[in-house]
């Protein structure tokens, strides 16, 4: 009936797997079996020691939890960058934490349904019993005790996984070496495609993302018109990509393999064929994809940016040879327009006091969001009458359509016009 | 038909004929649906002579029963339209994989999960809560009415007008793109032209002042209505959190008023609050909303934990374990949710500071709602349980929302919210808690109370099989997309390209399917409990040895509800009342101040339906003309001095006769 394929395809042989992931799957005893297998694996891998064995001990407490659902592809649960490790450890410590006290709630609850049924009247009837100081303690400081521990835990991973502080660590035990830069990638949500520019070698993507394993990887993420979410689940959590605004991502590729990404912040219409491919690429194979980027790939003049930018959907991969200098920087700055002012610009004005009367003349200048209406695109959520389609349909209105809306409309060539 | 003409143009603004969607099978469907149903209430209406009832005694009630009973419709109503959007989303990602691109584009389907949202909890969940204080908290603090009897049924009005305007959206136009928060920029004028998010601001504007003025209403109704003797540690559970949920009405919902507003001014005047041009910042629109969104969560809550205490205690015939302590967990919640907004934000970059002290806050919430979970373990513990069905959903409610109470504390651990925000998980999270929270703990509250209001019981047979199929149904939708979340998928999808997902899919949509089941059995519950009446009559006034006060009075009680006020003299007054043999007194009535019923309400509904339409096409003249008609109604009204009258004393005995003699026959 359905096809089942793992999505990630990591090089490790003994994982590229079919398997089925269905409700409709093989016997839950055979997936625990395998969960278990791998989770030996990984602590083999992983540094020995009293970490792995807690590892270990926690996965147990929770396999009848993870064990059924051990053959599909979870990958929050199974991620293959460190960061996005760290990350699914904790969401396991959290439950572990937590189902100390649900558990039992969840048992008394239906025992005392149970034990207390009126049908039952041996079980003992205590109208007017309605206060115990000492189990009011209890049932204070129980959850008390777990918050203090899981707040504590909060703490210190917030902190520790903060998406802008550059890593340390490339796995457990392997700090970054002092010589390591980490690879530096932009990324800029368009409408409705994902743009990587790599500074360091000079050429830029869409919708295709790669970066060597085991090299922290820099991300500085914005977007050109409205806000979506940057997410490479196996990689690293999500971080908003904002226009006018710059956030970071420190993440790093443990396994090579093809990994999904994403965007999860809803953007419009074209938001659900927002995805592109992340490799991570061993040995010399960044370094190939990077020349063949080169080869294959023309150049991204603020031209071709501009028409890059316009809503499009389905865009298939792009290769950028070489691009504007500059470029992302006034991406950030809302001033890829020519004309338009760049917010740094007007920051400047801003702190020395502003501009007074005179900053009418800027107005227009710092007009940003217009662009969509100016150039005849359909802004990301028109609806009627400003659509161009009939309401509640995909249909284009016949006296509304022209070219530039819509789906179908696929990425523009790099053309200097 | 019409050219686009100026003289058009200044009568319907940028309405057209174009911008009604008739070629759009589902929406025929609907209409048809729409007509045929409307045309049937109004010839049933016609039929039995209704509408002058209608309108003396419901539309223009000001007897906060009545008004508990048409909020608790209107939800009911609601429910169905949101369900329906729930239904057409289910179904659409069940089969929109690959090639195949589902039934809805993405232009309808973005409209679908927008409006499923918006309905869902602004006139579902908040028109349920309403309604049930609405109806009980003056019943159960023994006073006549609430504080503001017009104002109550003003607030009224203004809901009902901004469920109709944004039900207006379905076949006039187009409802907003955005998700129900409306972000911007995305919301913005440059972003979303065209009336969709028009829509949405004046629905939820006008909805929204009558929800600022509802928790007015009830705050002064709580705070200065209360029967001799009751003190504040006397007060039922459920008026507690009441109180505590109107607090935050009053705290939260000009926050949102102020932020639709600030809105508004971008989208028409063109100011620069939330775009990001000339400065605006939409990060800012993040955090007011928030600041309102999260107090709503437990402005929806609270109340439901009311119900569940009151249920707890009767159904166990116990005393409820802890009220103390109930109380101030009720009131550190209220305080803690205003100091946990950012947390729906931790992806949008703040520091780790900032962010493990929002996570931190939210998780302390939990220690309170853990309490209150422990508390009514502890009044089942020897406690005599009847497993009628307030307290079958009671039950469910109890092991269902600790998981969901769980997975929320999961995602205010931010590093974990980095790698769950905005996916299934999220969706399976919010959900798990408003209905297994919020909805079972509405529907224990209507089989609970609706005894109280109509004189009879609901059918115990078709409640136990609406019962089964929501809790079964809520776990086959919803479990599904906690996996789902756990595998990478974000929310609000319309396509998806990995056919490894499909099964889950179609899965939560079997789910939604129950759960449609078990709506169509609540509405059997309904009609045979309607049919069975005389069956199911109950004459007490005190179907469930109740213990609180609204049990002491009819069923339905009489418009004044009490005949005397009674006078408390500790926790769980009717209970005492009755062990101490109480007997009602049979004479020595004296008239009743009560206030008049007027057409105001309704009018003033009216007139802002037709100035937000009107706002929302830019039909200027419309919109001035009704902006100085809702003054003029409104200044009227101040100089309306015919507002209340006398129920003599004799009626008052006419009436009370009638029941002694009931409770006579019965014996």
């Amino acid at each position: 009936m359905f096809s089942f394929r793992r999505r990630a395809k990591p090089a490790d042989g003994s994982r590229t797997v079919s398997l089925p992931c269905g409700p409709e799957t093989r016997a839950a005893l055979a997936m625990e079996r395998r969960f278990v297998a791998m989770t030996a694996d990984r602590s083999l891998r992983a540094r020995a020691g009293a970490g792995s064995a807690r590892r270990i001990l926690r996965s147990l407490v929770l396999l009848p939890l993870f064990g059924l659902l051990a053959g599909c592809n979870l990958v929050v649960m199974q991620p293959s960058g460190d960061i996005a490790m760290q990350q699914r450890n904790l969401v396991l410590a959290s439950t572990g934490l937590m189902l100390l006290i649900i558990v039992p709630v969840i048992v008394l609850t239906l025992l005392f349904a149970w034990r207390y049924r009126a049908s039952n009247t041996a079980a003992r009837h205590d109208p007017d019993w309605d206060h115990s100081t000492g189990l009011e303690v209890v049932i204070w400081t129980a959850p008390l005790m777990i918050i203090i521990a899981l707040g504590a835990l909060t703490w210190i991973s917030t902190h520790t996984l903060d998406p802008f502080r550059p890593l340390s660590r490339i796995e457990p035990g392997k700090p970054v070496a002092a010589n390591v830069k980490p690879l530096e990638v932009q990324v800029v949500a368009l409408d409705w495609k994902w743009l990587f520019f790599y500074p360091e070698y000079n050429v830029a993507t869409v919708n295709e993302l790669a970066a060597p394993v085991n090299r922290p990887i820099q991300f500085k993420i914005t977007a050109s018109s409205v806000m979506n979410a940057f997410y490479v689940p196996a990689l690293a959590g999500m971080i908003y990509a904002m226009p006018g605004m710059q956030t970071q991502l420190h993440a790093v590729i443990n396994k090579a393999g093809e990994y999904e990404g994403l965007s999860s912040h809803y953007s419009g219409s074209g938001f659900s064929r927002m995805t592109f491919k992340f490799h991570g690429l061993e040995g010399d194979g960044f370094d190939q994809w990077v020349a063949k980027v080169k080869q294959q790939g023309s150049d991204l003049t603020r031209d071709a940016y501009l028409e890059l930018e316009r809503p499009s959907e389905r865009v298939p991969v792009t290769y950028y040879s070489s691009f504007a200098d500059g470029l992302f920087d006034k991406i950030v700055g809302m001033c890829a327009v020519p004309g338009k002012m760049c917010m740094h610009e007007m920051m400047a004005i801003d702190a020395k006091g502003g501009a007074g009367k005179e900053s009418r003349e800027n107005a227009e200048r710092l007009q940003y969001d217009n662009r969509h209406t100016q150039r005849g695109d359909e802004p990301p959520g028109a609806t009627t009458p400003a659509s161009h389609r009939a309401p509640k349909s995909e249909s284009p209105d016949a006296d509304k359509t022209h070219e530039g809306s819509g789906q179908g409309h696929s990425a523009p060539d790099q053309t200097n016009n | 038909m019409f050219a686009n003409t100026d003289l058009q143009h200044l009568l319907l603004g940028r309405l057209t004929l174009e911008d009604i969607p008739f070629h759009e099978p589902i929406l025929q469907v609907t209409f048809a649906g729409v007509a045929i149903g409307g045309i049937a209430v109004l010839a049933a209406i016609t039929y039995f002579r209704f509408w002058g009832p209608l309108w003396r005694d419901w539309l223009t009630s000001v007897d906060h029963k009545k008004i508990g009973i048409m909020y608790v419709v209107l939800a009911l109503v609601m429910l169905l339209r949101g369900f329906a959007d729930a239904l057409l989303m289910r179904s659409q990602q069940a089969i929109a994989f690959g090639a195949n691109e589902g039934y809805l584009p993405p232009h309808h389907y973005d409209q679908i999960f927008t409006a499923h949202g918006v309905i869902m909890i602004f006139f579902v969940a908040m028109p349920f809560v309403t309604g049930l204080m609405n109806y009980v908290v003056p019943l159960q603090i023994g006073a006549r009415d609430v504080a503001f009897p017009f104002l109550n049924n003003f607030s009224f009005w203004m809901t009902v007008s901004g469920a109709v305007t944004i039900m207006i959206s379905l076949f006039v136009g187009e409802f907003a793109r955005t998700g129900w928060l409306a972000y911007p920029p995305l919301s913005g004028a440059d972003m979303s032209p065209g009336v969709g998010v028009d829509y949405y601001i004046w629905g939820l504007q006008i909805a929204g002042i009558g929800t600022t003025l509802s928790g007015i209403n009830l705050v002064a109704t709580i705070v200065k209505m209360r029967a001799p003797g009751m003190s504040m540690m006397k007060l039922p559970i459920f008026t507690w959190t009441s109180l505590c949920t109107n607090v935050l009405i009053v705290a939260a919902f000009p926050i949102l008023g102020a932020v639709l507003v600030l809105l508004t001014l971008d989208r028409y005047v063109g100011t620069h609050f939330f775009t990001n041009d000339l400065g605006g910042n939409p990060m800012m629109y993040f955090n007011l909303i928030w600041i309102w969104g999260h107090p709503e969560v437990y402005i929806l809550i609270l109340p439901a934990f009311g119900v569940f205490s009151e249920v707890t205690s009767a159904f166990c015939g116990k005393r409820l374990f802890g009220y103390t302590s109930m109380v101030y967990a009720t009131v550190v919640i209220t305080i803690l949710s205003y100091l946990v907004w950012l947390h729906h934000f931790f992806t949008m970059g703040s520091g780790a500071s900032v962010n493990s002290f929002f996570g931190i806050t939210t998780m302390i919430i939990s220690i309170p709602t853990g309490a209150k979970i422990f508390n009514w373990l502890f009044t089942m513990y020897r406690g005599r349980i009847r497993f009628d069905v307030p307290m079958l959903w009671t039950v469910s409610f109890m092991v269902t929302f600790v998981i969901g109470g769980m997975t929320g504390v999961l995602l205010a651990v931010p590093p974990a919210d980095f790698v769950l925000h905005n996916s299934l998980f999220l969706i399976a999270h919010f959900h798990n808690v408003i209905i297994g929270g919020v909805l079972f703990g509405m529907f224990a509250g209507v089989n609970y109370w609706f005894p109280k209001a109509f004189g009879f019981r609901l059918d115990e047979f078709w409640g136990k099989v609406s019962f089964w199929f929501w809790t079964i149904g809520f776990y086959v939708a919803f479990m599904p997309l906690y996996v789902l979340g756990l595998m990478g998928v974000t929310r609000r999808a319309q396509h998806f390209d990995d056919p490894s997902l499909q099964p889950w899919f179609v899965v939560a949509a079997i789910g939604a399917g129950l759960i449609a089941l078990g709506i169509g059995a609540m509405i059997v519950q309904f009609a045979v409990s309607i049919k069975n009446r005389e069956k199911l009559r109950d004459v007490t006034g005190d179907p469930w040895q109740g213990r609180t006060l609204e049990w002491a009075t009819s069923s339905p009680p009489p418009d004044y509800n009490f005949a005397f006020t009674p006078v408390v003299h500790g926790l769980d007054a009717w209970w005492e009342m009755k062990a101490r043999g109480f007997q009602r007194p049979i004479s020595g009535y004296k008239p009743i101040h009560m206030p008049k019923n007027t057409a105001t309400g309704v009018i003033l509904g009216a007139i802002s339906i037709a100035f937000s339409f009107a706002m929302i096409w830019y039909i200027w003249w419309l919109a001035a003309l009704a902006f100085v008609a809702t003054l003029v109604v409104a200044i009227g009204h101040t100089f309306n001095y015919n507002r209340d009258f006398y129920i003599p004393a004799d009626t008052v005995a006419r009436t009370e006769q009638r029941r002694t003699e009931a409770l006579a026959a019965r014996v």
